[in-house]
């Protein structure tokens, strides 16, 4: 956060500054706006602008916590919501574990978060670029229709203070645009999407995201279901990096300590095949999720999660890491001002591989490659490491791409999974999630089909 | 008019906000104003963690000029601040023109569908969070394989007020109550989990009508009951699913691709098919935003039309989509009350509030005993469709063995996929002994709405099940 945010800081500090003798207190302070234009068929279908701001604060009081929050920075609710989490306090339990983060000397790697030219960008020229978009994803195949076409971006503001001497504040914006598109065939619809990400409309490659939302719609035309087997597949980046985001529960402390992870108990075991290191790395700018500080305000950092096969460690917030009889490792998160701080990964990243996509469908006889997964939210179970979802993607033969498959499900465990990646790829794409995307091969997952 | 006491802004101010919405040459304008209290308390680790409460309170102004639609939000209630939103709403879905309207407004319309006993905000915050500790004993007391135990507690007590430049005045007093439970069992093959809830559109009486404890250990028994859980099959299979707990199938298989906004896109399965065959004809499938107490019920939609009771599919045949007030517009029909919204951040658009199936003729044990292999599930978790190609999957959280007409050994968790249309037709029995299913909050476009399902117990003849056995 290296521009600071005075005026929500004075607020935030005023609220912390009314603790009583005994009192901890957190104050979040928060203000953003997003702007948001969706276009179909060449018109301006809607136009959104809009602003808000809330406050939450947490009052620790004898080891018990209480909340509150309210969607308004007027002086009369923010009185109010102090009062209602110091209310709050008398039922939570008491608990040895409860507090604040305190500062840990761990400096904040400076980034940039802030684009001045996203700041002043024209609202003509949003819709501007909307409508080309959809242009072109209309250009790039004559199969393809659009759903719609799609602008959007947000700015934010935020203010931190703690009664153990944590203070921070500062501001984000950011944009993307996407295409959702739909290919025709006789009866036969099938839906396709791109997307670009950019510190500011500058950055956008309109082209790939409209090239990729007409390659999702129409390379499924004509798919067919396969039949259930035992086979390789390869996940292509992005869904590799909905693969690898769902191993972020497994890795926090606090799931550890509650015994909720598949990890726990597995420190210094080989959990993944010796050629895996996996890092959250929140401070790589390249990240889409990264950040300087975490949930709790204190600086985010570098942690080797998984090397060359090996648990190395879980990520804490300072809540787990009490519990843990640890230190934070940086990882809390937060859901604005209204959420309570948890425990997470921030930006993950697998190290790649030397092997394009190509190269490593090269070396496989028979196998899938999957391009899209859904139902991971019913699916997949990080507890007991159940995996199931379902998938669609392109056959592969002899070394080749070859015809399109659909409603089929694949199916392992998050451990078996791990144990059973032959090759990592080196096409890393920093898609806008969680955990970065490349292709990842995996042996013996079971495609249930026909 | 007396009728108009205890509104969230003066019919007066309304009026001239609206005007302003239309001060560049708008057809339509809309004020949607909510204020929104709510607690929340949440138990984990045998530890009441913390007790939260929040208030959420705005306006939400639409601007319609043709196809397009200006939208901006505030949290400052005052004229001041409405005033300026319907500016910046106005000029968004503007590009010049100009008018000056003025809007006349009727009486207060409300159409409560619930009667609520104990408003939760009456409620003290003690015995919310007593409930969570029942939970959290009668789960731990299940068995000793029991190792850890979540449970969540949540209501909220939501005013809202919507006005257009039609003259539509509505208000509606919006109450949930919701009761969740997670529980955590570890045996020698590793962990599963159980979870169970419970949520209406009343308030605290909830949980006087139904028994906390008994909800918790259900959650409890499907965690041990799974320690022994087998891999699921893999390939397609006769799928049995228990009443109550499949109504997320007909939500994902047809009720999304129902909506007119999809329709309307061309990017449903189920464009053009209105008086078409596309299920068994057992299928009667119905949306009611006026079923009391269910979680999907509401008084009036977030465009201020009264909930009603549509049906969709009769007999097999679709009788209608879902609508709300632009698409209606363009079609030059009547809304169904299901336009809907998140918030008073959020545009409205075609949602489901309570999607169910009617009663069918078959004996639910005789569905059972009927099928010789297959899957029984018991428990199902979300789901998830492509509305276009009318593929869908949905989780099961607690499933069985069907082996020569018996439940055998339960399965562990996985997804089933299927087509929307081929799903609907290969639906072979239906049983008679309907029930809603459990709360569920359903996402589309970004927003979530509270929604509710409800089935008999079926038989689909043919699933595919993404299990990891031959």
């Amino acid at each position: 956060m290296t521009i600071e945010v005075p005026e929500l800081q004075a607020i935030a500090d005023r609220i912390v500054r009314q603790a009583k003798p005994g009192e901890q207190i957190e104050a979040y302070v928060g203000r953003g706006g997003e702007t948001s234009v969706r276009v179909y068929e060449g018109d301006l279908e809607h136009f959104v602008s809009a602003q808000s701001d809330g406050v939450g604060i947490r009052v620790i009081k004898d080891g018990r916590t209480g909340t509150a929050y309210a969607g308004t920075l007027d002086a009369t609710a923010i009185a109010e919501v102090l009062a209602e989490a110091r209310d709050n306090v008398q039922f939570g339990t008491q608990d040895e574990f409860a507090g604040l983060a305190t500062p840990d000397g761990v400096a904040v790697v400076p980034q940039k978060f802030w684009d001045e030219e996203l700041a002043n960008y024209a609202t003509e020229g949003k819709v501007d670029l909307t409508k080309d978009l959809e242009r072109r994803a209309l250009a790039a195949d004559s199969r393809v229709r659009t759903e719609s076409a799609n602008y959007d971006d947000s700015w934010d503001e935020s203010a931190f203070a703690t009664t153990t001497g944590i203070r921070a504040s500062g501001r984000s914006n950011s944009c993307y645009v996407s295409v959702v598109t739909l290919a025709d065939d006789g009866d036969e619809t099938q839906t396709g999407f791109g997307f670009s990400v950019g510190d500011s409309p500058k950055d956008f490659d309109l082209d790939k995201a409209a090239r990729e939302a007409a390659d999702r719609a129409t390379r499924l035309l004509g798919a067919t279901k396969p039949a259930t087997k035992r086979t390789t597949i390869v996940l292509d980046p992005y869904v590799t990096s909905q693969f690898i985001s769902i191993l972020s529960s497994a890795f926090n402390g606090e799931n550890v300590s509650k015994g909720r992870s598949i990890f726990a108990e597995r420190l210094g075991e080989q959990v993944a095949v010796p050629f895996f290191t996996l890092v959250d790395d929140p401070t790589n700018k390249l990240a889409y999720t990264a950040t300087d500080i975490d949930g709790e305000g204190l600086a985010a950092r570098r942690n080797v999660l998984i090397k060359d096969g090996v648990l190395q460690m879980f990520v804490q917030s300072s809540y787990s890491a009490r519990r843990m009889k640890t230190t934070s490792t940086g990882n809390a998160t937060r859901g604005g001002f209204a959420g309570s701080p948890g425990v997470g990964c921030l930006a993950m990243q697998v190290a790649p591989g030397t092997k394009s996509q190509a190269e490593l469908i090269a070396d496989i006889d028979d196998g899938v490659l999957i391009q899209e997964v859904s139902g991971l939210h019913s699916g997949v179970n990080p507890i007991s490491g159940d995996f199931s979802t379902g998938a669609s993607g392109m056959t592969i033969v002899n070394g080749a791409v070859g015809a399109p498959i659909r409603e089929f499900t694949i199916g392992s465990t998050l451990q078996r999974m791990l144990q059973d990646i032959v090759a990592i790829g080196n096409d890393i794409d920093w898609l806008p999630m969680r955990a970065v995307g490349l292709s990842l091969v995996i042996n013996d997952v079971t495609i249930s089909g026909s | 008019m007396s009728n108009n006491e205890n509104l969230l802004v003066a019919p007066d101010v309304l009026s001239r906000v609206l005007a302003r919405g239309r001060s560049t040459g708008a057809d339509f304008s809309e004020v949607f104003v909510e204020d929104k209290r709510s607690t929340s308390a949440g138990l984990d680790d045998g530890k009441i963690e913390q007790v939260s409460s929040g208030r959420d309170r705005g306006a939400g102004i639409r601007v319609v000029k043709g196809d397009t639609t200006g939208f901006a939000h505030t949290s400052d209630l005052s004229e001041k601040g409405l005033l300026a939103a319907a500016e910046a709403a106005a000029a968004a879905a503007s590009r010049g023109g100009g008018g000056v309207n003025s809007v006349a407004l009727g009486a207060v319309m409300r159409h409560p569908v619930n009667n609520i006993e104990k408003w939760p905000d009456e409620v003290t915050k003690r015995e919310k969070v007593a409930l969570l500790q029942r939970v959290d004993a009668a789960a731990r007391g299940v068995h000793k394989a029991i190792v850890q135990v979540s449970a969540g507690y949540g209501d909220s007590r939501k005013r809202i007020l919507i006005a257009n430049s039609e003259g539509v005045l509505a208000a509606d007093e919006q109450v949930r109550t919701l009761l969740r439970v997670s529980v955590v069992a570890s045996g020698d093959g590793g962990m599963q989990t159980g979870f169970q809830s419970l949520g209406h559109t009343i308030g605290f009486e909830v949980f006087d009508q139904n028994d906390v404890e008994e909800l918790a250990r259900s959650a409890a028994q499907q965690a041990v009951t799974k320690l022994s859980a087998r891999p699921a099959p893999s390939g397609s299979l006769p799928v049995v699913i228990k009443h109550g707990s499949g109504g997320v199938l007909f939500h994902e298989a047809c009720g999304h691709g129902l909506e007119a906004d999809i329709i309307s896109k061309g990017a449903s399965v189920y464009k053009d098919k209105k008086g078409e065959l596309v299920a068994s004809s057992l299928v009667t499938l119905i949306d009611d935003g006026t079923m009391t107490a269910e979680w999907g019920a509401i008084g009036i939609d977030d465009e201020g039309h009264p909930s009603q009771r549509n049906v969709l599919i009769q007999d097999g045949v679709i009788t209608d989509y879902m609508w709300d007030y632009l698409r209606a517009r363009n079609e030059g029909r009547r809304q169904s009350g299901n336009g809907r919204r998140q918030s008073y951040q959020h545009l409205p658009m075609v949602r489901m509030t309570n999607t169910f199936v009617l009663n069918g003729p078959h004996d639910p044990a005789a569905i059972v005993r009927d099928t010789k292999n297959g899957v029984y599930v018991a428990k199902l978790g979300g789901g998830q469709v492509d509305t276009a190609s009318g593929d869908f999957v949905f989780g099961m959280t607690e499933a069985y063995l069907i082996e020569n007409g018996e439940i055998t050994e339960p399965l562990r968790d996985g997804n089933l996929i299927g087509n929307g249309p081929q799903v609907l037709r290969d639906i072979d029995l239906l049983g008679n002994d309907f029930a809603m299913g459990n709360p569920g909050t359903c996402g589309k476009d970004g927003q979530g709405v509270p929604v509710g399902d409800g089935q008999p117990t079926l038989r689909v003849k043919s699933l595919t099940i993404g299990g990891t056995a031959a």
